[in-house]
């Protein structure tokens, strides 16, 4: 159960980071469609990924849906070693 | 505005305590060239961009800032989590442990606490560019050596993936420069500040 989670946090934490540096790569080249392409691409992946994750272990952001009590603050946070 | 994301960029996980080397972590966290100033930099200078891949790759760059200032933070947190006072002292962090405990203090290496004297925002793009390139590679060389000090794979993971974004980011900002200057050599783009 706790594998999987973290095998899902990694995954998200993967394509996040793809969109992290497509990101800083398209601001200085603005006009390449086929880098626009991928990112949205990856765009789509991610945010499947995400709901997937956040219906399953909580939420992400606080940005989303929450049960009773308030799970935003569920441990473990990302500095704390338990969270990979 | 920021929203905050419960996950790090690239994960820390450290199962061994290392005090000494968490001493020489944190001056990624609140040092001269750490992490902490860097985001405070662009977040600050891109205000004043004169071009659009300029304000976007300032801020940009300084958002990200912000994430590698939280990895350097879960490094030195789990490094010191746990030692024992006196294990603290004998590896020369006793003054750390009596004013901050195991809690984590932006400061350099060498214990002085953070500073803005160490960055500059100067509205002019050009200037403002050609420090940053000259920043990140400083964070690039201080990752090496504290890369250097270590023996331990779950630290140097981290300093190796923050080393290589110091790169990613000194050619965005060699990209952002050029543009600028091109920008700016434009005969009928004036950037010229008003007088007021």
């Amino acid at each position: 159960m706790e594998m999987t989670r973290e095998k899902m946090l990694m995954e998200i934490m993967a394509v996040d980071f793809t969109l992290i540096d497509l990101n800083l790569y398209l601001d200085t080249h603005p006009y390449e469609q086929k880098t626009i392409t991928h990112y949205n691409n990856c765009i789509q992946k991610a945010k499947i990924l995400h709901e997937n994750y956040e219906q399953m272990y909580g939420p992400l952001t606080p940005m989303s849906y929450s049960k009773c009590p308030w799970q935003w603050i569920e441990s473990p946070w990302p500095w704390e070693k338990e969270a990979f | 505005m920021w929203i905050y994301e419960k996950k790090l960029e690239y994960p820390v996980k450290i199962k061994t305590c290392n005090p000494k080397m968490a001493k020489y972590v944190i001056t990624q966290y609140g040092g001269p060239d750490g992490e902490l100033g860097a985001s405070v930099r662009y977040l600050s200078q891109r205000f004043s961009m004169p071009t659009e891949e300029a304000k976007s790759i300032l801020n940009d760059i300084g958002t990200e800032e912000l994430a590698h200032l939280e990895m350097v933070g879960a490094i030195v947190f789990q490094l010191l989590k746990g030692v024992p006072p006196k294990v603290l002292e004998r590896e020369g962090l006793g003054a750390y442990y009596a004013d901050h405990d195991h809690a984590v203090y932006p400061m350099s290496a060498g214990g002085v606490p953070f500073s803005a004297a160490a960055l500059q925002s100067k509205g002019d793009p050009v200037a403002d560019l050609t420090e940053n390139l000259a920043a990140e590679q400083k964070a690039r060389a201080t990752y090496e050596n504290l890369i250097n000090l270590s023996d331990d794979p779950d630290v140097i993971d981290p300093l190796r993936f923050l080393r290589e974004r110091e790169i990613v980011h000194f050619q965005r900002f060699g990209e952002a420069l050029r543009i600028v200057e091109e920008r700016l050599g434009e005969k009928k783009c004036h950037f010229v500040k008003k007088a007021e």
